[in-house]
């Protein structure tokens, strides 16, 4: 069974349709990188596994989207739990305006987790998680403002992992970060793939062929292709793809 | 030719900026004159009258001597109670509009409508405060009836720099704290609120600085002539400091000798609102580091 997968997927914002029909499937522990020029579709895409597009008005969805074989938007799924679920990173750091401590703790606490010791503990083995830990053990009691944006965009994923989640979703994690900070998180990204199902949207094509093991490249709101991200870079199958992984438009 | 044209031209583009800039000093320098010309023209005619006796002691002979305490008191129990009605209701409902409603007819309805609740003359406010506590409801002339009046004038104000409030919080912490298996209550209250929350003490303060200086709505509220004591129930009639200065600078019983005491008055009333607009500056620089830290 695939632990995500999407079956003619059809997405309205209003009258426009932003996806057409895409159908994908994603192995356990794998990382599937999206890519695609601007308006693709492509963090559509990526915001159906959470149901973070419900949050827009005026929104309609055809098809299936599955996590583990169950439909996110069947009748009855209780939206907070299945977000609980899926980690969510963004593409500019957002921590909240609260102490490092209590970022990552954050999400344990909505989610009705009062033992403290307990909070201690998967706090504290989150950040060590995102090898944030001996940069910032000594002050977790200061606000998470006071970190670098590459170091909050890690305390951000380690937020994420906080909530044990077993899929994380990441829209353009990087875009926002220098060249040092950017080759963290991908690395990041290539030790959580044991424990985790990832996700990542990126404009950068480079970041994709170093990260992801599968690509599927998003066009005008249609899944052009998809497939081994080796295969995809070096005999793309179709004639876009190879225009766009070559620069020739995008 | 091509030289001595370019320079032309930035000649003149450089003596239409300085003509510019003249006319915006001048207009500049112009306000800041008038306001200080107001505020000095107080200042030296209420300063000489001040002391500690003028805040702390009842007026006296027909309120030409003596203090304005009772109206100062009287104000600072209007303030409170049109707070107190206007404060939660108004955060509620912008909470409300800003977080719950979605965009569409109902909400344009909601925002005109409270749009033009803070357009309405202050004496209309008044008139229906007497309708409606006084008379309807039978509260009579008291603090009570003058807080709702007061505070449903302050009512638009709070919903207003809420909603600001609120809406100046980026959507990227709401998605943040969803995508952790938040509530939106949750969200609303564990992110939004302590971010919006320096902005919204800020619009409390500022309006706590617009009810303390209205006059017409007290007029047929709450407002006393004169009373000899402070007011011991919410029923009670009370003194105020605008009304005060209203009434000895109009039908007080010696207008010319109680004259000192108008600007003695008046000039309490300035100091109030500016300890207001600097305690609510103070506040929000305090709470946006708080706010950071927590």
């Amino acid at each position: 069974m695939y632990k995500l997968e999407s079956k003619h997927v059809d997405f309205f914002y209003g009258a426009s349709q932003a996806l057409k029909d895409i159908n994908i499937s994603i192995e356990e522990n794998t990382v599937t990188a999206l890519i695609g020029p601007s308006g693709c579709g492509k963090s559509t895409y990526l915001r159906l596994f959470n149901r973070m597009n419900d949050l827009i008005s005026n929104t309609t969805i055809k098809g299936e989207v599955l996590i583990d074989g169950l439909d996110v938007y069947a009748k009855g799924v209780n939206v907070d739990s299945l977000r609980k679920k899926t980690g969510m990173v963004f593409q500019k750091p957002n921590p909240f305006p609260k102490t490092i401590f209590e970022n990552v703790a954050y999400g344990l606490r909505v989610n009705g987790i009062t033992d403290e010791k307990l909070i201690q503990e998967r706090v504290e083995s989150s950040i060590k998680k995102v090898v944030l830990w001996d940069e910032v053990k000594d002050k977790l009691k200061k606000s998470a403002f006071e970190l670098s944006g590459g170091q909050q965009q890690r305390l951000c994923i380690a937020r994420a992992l906080a909530i044990q989640p077993s899929v994380i979703l990441m829209d353009e994690p990087t875009s926002a970060l220098d060249p040092i900070s950017t080759a963290k998180i991908e690395e990041l990204v290539y030790e959580l793939k044991s424990k985790y199902t990832i996700v990542i949207v990126t404009h950068n094509m480079q970041q994709a062929a170093r990260v992801s093991d599968k690509t599927a490249f998003f066009y005008l709101g249609e899944l052009i292709e998809f497939n081994i991200t080796r295969e995809l870079f070096t005999n793309p199958m179709v004639e876009r793809t190879q225009n766009y992984i070559t620069g020739r438009f995008g | 030719m091509e030289t001595t044209n370019e320079n032309r031209i930035s000649k003149s583009k450089d003596r239409h900026q300085k003509a510019a800039f003249f006319v915006f000093a001048v207009l500049g320098y112009f306000i800041v004159t008038i306001l200080i010309a107001i505020l000095s023209f107080i200042v030296i005619k209420g300063a000489s009258v001040i002391s500690w006796d003028f805040i702390t002691k009842m007026p006296e002979e027909g309120m030409t001597k003596g203090g304005i305490y009772p109206a100062i008191i009287g104000t600072l129990y209007l303030v409170a109670g049109s707070m107190l009605f206007a404060f939660p209701i108004g955060v509620l409902a912008a909470i409300y509009m800003n977080e719950y409603v979605s965009d569409g007819v109902a909400k344009k309805f909601i925002r005109l409508m409270t749009n033009n609740l803070s357009g309405i003359p202050s004496i209309v406010f008044g008139l229906f405060g007497m309708a409606l506590f006084v008379n309807k409801l039978g509260f009579g002339d008291s603090i009570l009836a003058g807080s709702l009046t007061l505070g449903l004038l302050a009512l638009p104000v709070v919903i207003r720099t809420t909603e600001e409030a609120l809406k100046a919080v980026n959507d990227t912490f709401r998605h943040a704290s969803y995508g952790l298996g938040a509530t939106k209550w949750q969200t609303i209250r564990r992110v939004v609120l302590p971010m919006a929350f320096p902005n919204i003490i800020t619009g409390l303060i500022l309006s706590i600085g617009r009810v303390s200086g209205e006059t017409a709505p007290i007029l047929f509220t709450v407002a006393a002539y004169f009373l000899p004591k402070l007011p011991t129930s919410i029923f009670d009639q009370a003194m105020a400091l605008p009304y005060h200065l209203y009434v000895i600078s109009t039908s007080g019983t010696n207008i010319e000798e109680s004259r000192p005491i108008a600007y003695g008055t008046a000039l309490i009333l300035i100091i109030i609102v500016l300890v207001c607009n600097l305690l609510a500056n103070a506040l929000r620089k305090y709470f946006n580091n708080k706010v950071k830290m927590s």
